[in-house]
């Protein structure tokens, strides 16, 4: 309940912020839903927080012709209310905590923090996004299929900010859906699968599903995707690639799901995004 | 550190460690003890207020960074003493029980009926997610901010189920 | 429900234009002057031995008052219990830990921040020693939670009658002979009803201060039992009860665990008094649920014998109660309370074996319901699995088996208590014939047509609340360990104050349940005045009559009925003054409207305002009447009160995931006479969701080591709004004869009736897939492994 103490900075410009986050110890903070509650149980102990909530001009979802770029504090509101952002996203930043959190919380620390069974991520990596990283070295890009590590453990260094997660314009639709812990969509997922298709000529061109939930990070079902390119998408089709879901993804248990009970829901989750995708 | 802020519409300054929740700045400084406290990870929501004009939970906030910042609390909603269309919601149609949970449970009400004036019945239970009550099992809760939505609307409420005696 | 009295009527609560505006005081909000703050080093293990302390480190941290460990407070330990039947608790551990979470040291600081800090500071060398966990484990008795208990086993409740040996050999006799019978059919399962943290939103908060000066104690808690906590503190430390006043000011939600009294509280007292300051302790949500007792955490093998038409021949229980590590308030009592409804409301042979067991695990005690859910959920669930395996309705199955209208007011339940009344059947047809119920079937079926699983659920129920008896303490429920006298009586008292207001003050200990509201409508109703006149208060021991608190649904039928009794001798006394006033005949005056007038002659009325004067003015009083206009009263019920009830559920379970959504809940209760019909259904509607709650989300775990896995909002899924429908409510009313305003009480109704109505719409919507049984909490997970175990012919 009452965190260690930290010594805290509000830079309010980028070069502050990663000139104090140089420092041992430092961590990021931008809306906090994350980073507080650990905080307060303790569980990190931070020497300095650096509060990125005063820097300038990455509050805005921008249209950059062949992406969009989401904002280090574009908070999960605005990320759910943008119409130019493809539907997996939106739902999954929908879904995303609950209306405070979502009032305060960014899509950037969600993806950062990458919380094995938080929505946006999942859909990040499914629409094949791009993390920008500032770092003292300069800015680098990260495919987001390099950028999830492990539980909690991204490519990002301990001294960069994501700064911007560039969410590619592409043809084709996409969906998120999940089962969360209360049943429904509520909290976070206890498994989920976001995916992204692409038809040509009447059959699929390609295809990306990411599972969350299940494994230790974000993960793409690289076997659906095989299996349903070049289908026509029918729910047979569908069902056919969805059974290949978990696939060579380690799947995980925890207080909702044993291994067998994620795999399966891995597969059923996997066949109702790609039938909401295709549907979109 | 030092903090400046409005609280309720008044100029706020103060002196606090980083580590501060915006809770404990508001109950132990400002005596505004109306916002609660019920969890610490954020679930229940009995710490809920306004910043800048949108809800947010006061123990998943640090007092430094609300610095600058808009505060409404519970204290703040009456206008001369005359309770906010929720408040009266929750008194018409027995929104609360205990009342711990009803001060963020009213500052999330608010916040919903700002963004949709008139919710439906599965917005309303979706857009008070974020707060638990363990008492009322949420049925008055639902029908308090029905009763609110239609109040600030210029509506008639819709009727309670139940008629008053007159006491 | 429409009415123009007062008492049956709705009005406002008179708590909520405070509350609404953030204007209600509780605990934690109370500022003294140079108050300290206490955080408590607490176990990381289930069981190990405490080599050494060290708290060096942090007495020499910033802030730091001291740190207390179990040497200092030894003396005043162990912690009182009602029913001291296990391992009391030790006020710190002394030696030895037996539960995670367990108070090993109490530091006081400053603030709050620095006694974390400091807690965080003392360093604790343990050696672990093998946890027991399994309740079944416990019960084998091969390794011992207490060393110096003679077995795991702390007691064992038999029943079938209750306290009678003969009669239960006969029981058994007559079940074992219908099991024999051609064409018996015996249905059995095993159930677990889980753990639950009872989590009121309001952790619990205690400040003490003690006055060196007065050598009194003021101390502010959020309990349930005020006057019970002053006792239990002067018992402790050696004051009359007097020199200490507890004070419960708004309480944010109790559903038992506020019904105790707990170290920390003493723990305050015992630091306020050696450090000359006032001291607070509030808990964090995360060690809440292993500093606040738990509830439930039962297994056990429900069995029915009955013929193949539907009449019910015998009902067994056989399980096992979790007690946890140490015994607390009534702890080892939760399932003797169990066995007063173990028939319920039928009247066949019913015979009861529960094994209360220690184990390394937080001490369980009252959750709402308190061994009642329990048993209501075992005899529903197996009533309900009957039903199915004969093929029969299951409202058909119930109405036959019950005790019927008729056998009150002298019915006698097979467990061997007398019930006050009901009328079972008609309650039952009642619901059956709601338009919902026909229509809750027609969206089952429907559903079921377009290929959907969808269930629905029934269960009747029956309590035992206001408790009461008074004697209910020679079944071992002793007030004595408090200090306080051992009856469950109530009590309060009415004052007609000099400007014709009135003040009613009650030994109630509400939190929530709108005691202020509801003690204004029956007060005003005998003395005929409006419910603004009148102002109650209540929680401070210091100032209100004696009463046991607030728990067991019994406030309105026991304190309630104290009050009106009061207000009927203040009604007494006023009648003559305004006779006198009125040179009228004492029988001939009717109070209402604010005043007194004589039968037929409402224009030639006295109002309160006036009589009041003349009662504080003596010498204007007729000649020999005492000054004065206040009475007291005390209630002492002679038998409890046995509310019951119908529901019904509606549910939708996605066959892909699991997930079960509740669709409709209806129900048809009976709490007797009704006060205030809103006060009433918002009972029902905060206990329906607690019942759904278990039945659906709400589950304490515990690993094999003994680690609670679920100590935050996070992993202990309460429901949210989103999760819960409206609750359609009916009611029956039948009064109870057991006290003069005729109420049953309703404060645990919802939880009771619902959980098993939950799990049995579940059951019927998995039923055409071979479905016989889901744990609870019915998460899509165990949804899901029963339909798989069910598909693999298991």
């Amino acid at each position: 309940m009452y965190p260690r103490k930290f010594d805290y900075a509000a830079p309010t410009t980028l070069a502050e912020a990663l000139s104090a986050l140089s420092g041992e110890n430092a961590k990021v903070m931008a809306g906090g839903m994350s980073l507080i509650p650990l905080l307060k149980l303790r569980l990190l102990s931070p020497a300095l927080v650096v509060d990125l909530g005063r820097l300038e001009g990455l509050d805005s979802i921008d249209d950059r012709g062949d992406h969009l770029a989401i904002g280090a504090l574009v908070r999960h509101y605005q990320t759910a209310g943008a119409e130019s952002l493809p539907a997996a996203l939106r739902t999954a930043a929908g879904w995303t905590g609950d209306v405070q959190v979502r009032n305060r919380g960014t899509t950037c620390g969600s993806v950062a923090h990458a919380d094995l069974a938080s929505d946006q991520p999942g859909a990040i990596l499914a629409l094949g996004g791009t993390m920008v990283a500032q770092g003292p070295g300069g800015t680098r890009e990260i495919a987001a299929d390099d950028f999830f590590v492990d539980a909690m453990t991204t490519a990002l260094g301990a001294d960069e900010i994501l700064t911007e997660i560039r969410v590619p314009k592409k043809e084709g639709s996409s969906a998120y859906d999940k089962l969360g812990r209360r049943g429904g969509h509520t909290d976070y997922a206890v498994a989920g699968a976001a995916a992204w298709v692409a038809k040509s000529n009447g059959a699929i061109s390609d295809c990306r599903v990411a599972l969350t939930g299940v494994s230790t990070k974000p993960t793409l079902a690289t076997a659906v995707a095989e299996a349903v390119i070049g289908t026509d998408g029918s729910g047979k089709a569908i069902e056919a690639a969805a059974a290949k879901a978990a696939d060579g993804i380690p799947i995980l248990e925890d207080l909702y799901g044993t291994v067998a009970y994620k795999t399966h829901l891995a597969q059923v989750f996997t066949r109702r995004a790609l039938t909401a995708a295709l549907a979109g | 550190m030092e903090v400046s802020l409005t609280v309720n519409g008044r100029a706020v300054q103060s002196d606090v460690e980083p580590r501060t929740l915006l809770v404990h700045f508001l109950r132990e400084n400002l005596n505004l003890t109306g916002t609660h406290v019920g969890c610490e990870t954020g679930y229940c929501g009995a710490c809920t207020v306004m910043v800048d004009g949108r809800t947010a939970k006061s123990c998943t906030l640090l007092a430094v960074q609300a610095d600058g910042r808009d505060i409404t609390t519970i204290e703040g909603l009456a206008v001369n003493g005359e309770l906010h269309a929720v408040q009266e919601g929750f008194w018409e149609r027995h929104g609360l029980q205990c009342g711990y949970c009803t001060p963020g449970m009213i500052m999330s009400a608010v916040g919903l009926l700002q963004e949709n004036p008139d919710p439906t019945e599965d917005e309303i239970r979706h857009g008070i997610e974020g707060n638990l009550c363990r008492c009322t099992g949420y049925h008055n809760i639902v029908k308090a901010i029905e009763y609110a939505a239609a109040r600030l609307q210029g509506k008639t409420p819709p009727p309670a189920e139940w008629e008053e005696v007159s006491a | 429900m429409s009415t123009t009295s007062v008492l049956g009527g709705v009005v406002k609560r008179r708590e909520d234009p405070a509350l609404v505006r953030g204007k209600g005081l509780f605990v934690d909000d109370l500022k003294v002057a140079g108050l300290a703050h206490v955080a408590f080093v607490r176990s990381p293990l289930a069981h190990a031995k405490i080599k050494s302390i060290d708290t060096t480190a942090a007495i020499a941290m910033p802030g730091v008052l001291a740190v207390y460990t179990a040497a200092e407070v030894n003396h005043l330990g162990p912690l009182v219990a009602q029913v001291a039947v296990g391992k009391l608790r030790p006020l710190l551990a002394d030696g030895v830990v037996k539960h995670v979470g367990e108070a090993v040291a109490m530091v006081v600081a400053d603030n709050r921040y620095q006694a974390a800090d400091a807690a965080e500071a003392v360093e604790v060398d343990y050696e672990a020693l093998p946890a027991i966990v399994d309740l079944k484990e416990a019960l084998s008795d091969k390794a011992k939670v207490h060393d110096d208990l003679d077995s795991n086993v702390l007691i064992t409740w038999e029943a079938g009658p209750w306290g009678n040996a003969e009669g239960i050999a006969e029981t058994q006799e007559k079940i074992k002979a219908a099991k024999e019978q051609e064409g018996a059919v015996v249905v059995s399962l095993e159930m677990v009803n889980q753990r639950l943290i009872p989590t009121a939103i309001e952790p619990r908060s205690v400040v003490a201060d003690w006055n060196s000066g007065y050598e009194r104690f003021t101390v502010h808690s959020s309990t349930q039992i005020p006057h019970a906590l002053a006792g239990a503190l002067a018992k402790t430390f050696g004051l009359a009860s007097n020199a200490v006043r507890v004070i419960a000011p708004e309480v944010g939600g109790g559903f038992g665990c506020k019904l105790n009294v707990y170290n920390d509280e003493v723990l305050v007292c015992f630091a306020s008094q050696q450090l000359g300051r006032p001291v607070k302790f509030t808990e964090t949500r995360r060690e809440s649920p292993n500093s606040t007792i738990q509830g439930r955490g039962w297994i056990g093998t429900a069995t029915i014998t009955g013929t193949a038409d539907g009449e019910i021949l015998g009902f067994e229980l056989v399980g096992i109660a979790d007690m946890g590590a140490y015994t607390q308030n009534f702890t080892v009592a939760i399932p003797f309370l169990g066995t007063f409804v173990g028939s319920g409301q039928y009247g066949f042979p019913t015979y009861w074996k529960i094994d209360c067991v220690t184990t390394h695990t937080m001490t369980t005690d009252a959750y709402r319901g308190a061994g009642r859910p329990e048993a209501m959920y075992y005899l529903e669930r197996i009533v309900d699995a009957y039903a199915r395996k004969i093929g029969m309705d299951g409202a058909d199955v119930r109405k036959r088996n019950f005790i019927p209208a008729e056998a009150f007011p002298n019915a006698v339940s097979p467990i061997g208590f007398a019930m006050d009344t009901g009328r079972y059947n008609e309650n039952l047809e009642a619901l059956v014939a709601l338009p919902a119920y026909a229509d809750m079937l027609a969206e089952r079926d429907a559903a079921r047509a377009e290929g959907k699983l969808a269930g629905f659920g029934l269960s009747s129920y029956v309590e035992v609340c206001g408790f009461g008896p008074s004697a209910l303490t020679g079944l071992g429920f002793s007030w004595s360990a408090y200090g306080l006298p051992s009856a469950f009586n109530g009590s309060g008292l009415v004052r007609v104050n000099p400007d014709g207001t009135a003040t009613v003050i009650i030994g109630t200990g509400p939190s929530g349940q709108g005691h202020e509201t509801t003690w204004a409508q029956i007060v005003a109703e005998q003395l005929g005045m409006s419910v603004d006149q009148i102002r109650v208060t209540h929680g401070d021991s210091a100032e209100s009559p004696f009463g046991v608190g607030t728990f067991g649904s019994r406030s309105a039928a026991v304190d309630g009925s104290a009050t009106y009794e009061a207000a009927l001798k203040v009604k007494d006394k006023a009648s003559k003054i305004a006779a006198h006033m009125l040179e009228a005949s004492e029988s001939d005056i009717r109070f209402e409207a604010g005043g007194a007038h004589v039968a037929g002659s409402p224009e030639s009325a006295v109002p309160w305002s006036e009589i009041a004067l003349r009662a504080y003015q003596p010498h204007t009083l007729p000649e020999g009447m005492e000054g004065g206009l206040e009475a007291h009263a005390i209630f002492s019920p002679g038998n409890a009160t046995w509310p019951f009830g119908a529901h019904a559920a509606l549910v939708e379970v996605d066959a892909d995931t699991g997930d079960v959504r509740l669709r409709r809940y209806l129900t048809m209760d009976d709490c007797g006479n009704v006060i205030n019909p809103m006060i009433v259904d918002g009972q029902l509607h905060g206990g329906l969701a607690q019942g759904v709650g278990q039945a659906m989300f709400e589950e304490a775990i515990y690993d094999d080591d003994g680690n609670l896995l679920t100590t935050s909002l996070m992993d202990y899924l309460l429901p949210t709004a989103a999760d819960l429908p409206n609750w359609e409510l009916h009611r029956t009313v039948t009064p109870s004869n057991v006290n003069p305003l005729g109420v049953k009480g309703i404060g645990e109704a919802g939880t009771i009736g619902s959980a098993q109505t939950i799990v049995n719409a579940v059951v019927d919507a998995l039923s055409p897939l071979g479905v016989e049984h889901v744990e609870m909490p019915v998460r899509p997970r165990r949804v899901w492994e029963a339909i798989q175990a069910a598909k693999g012919g298991n």
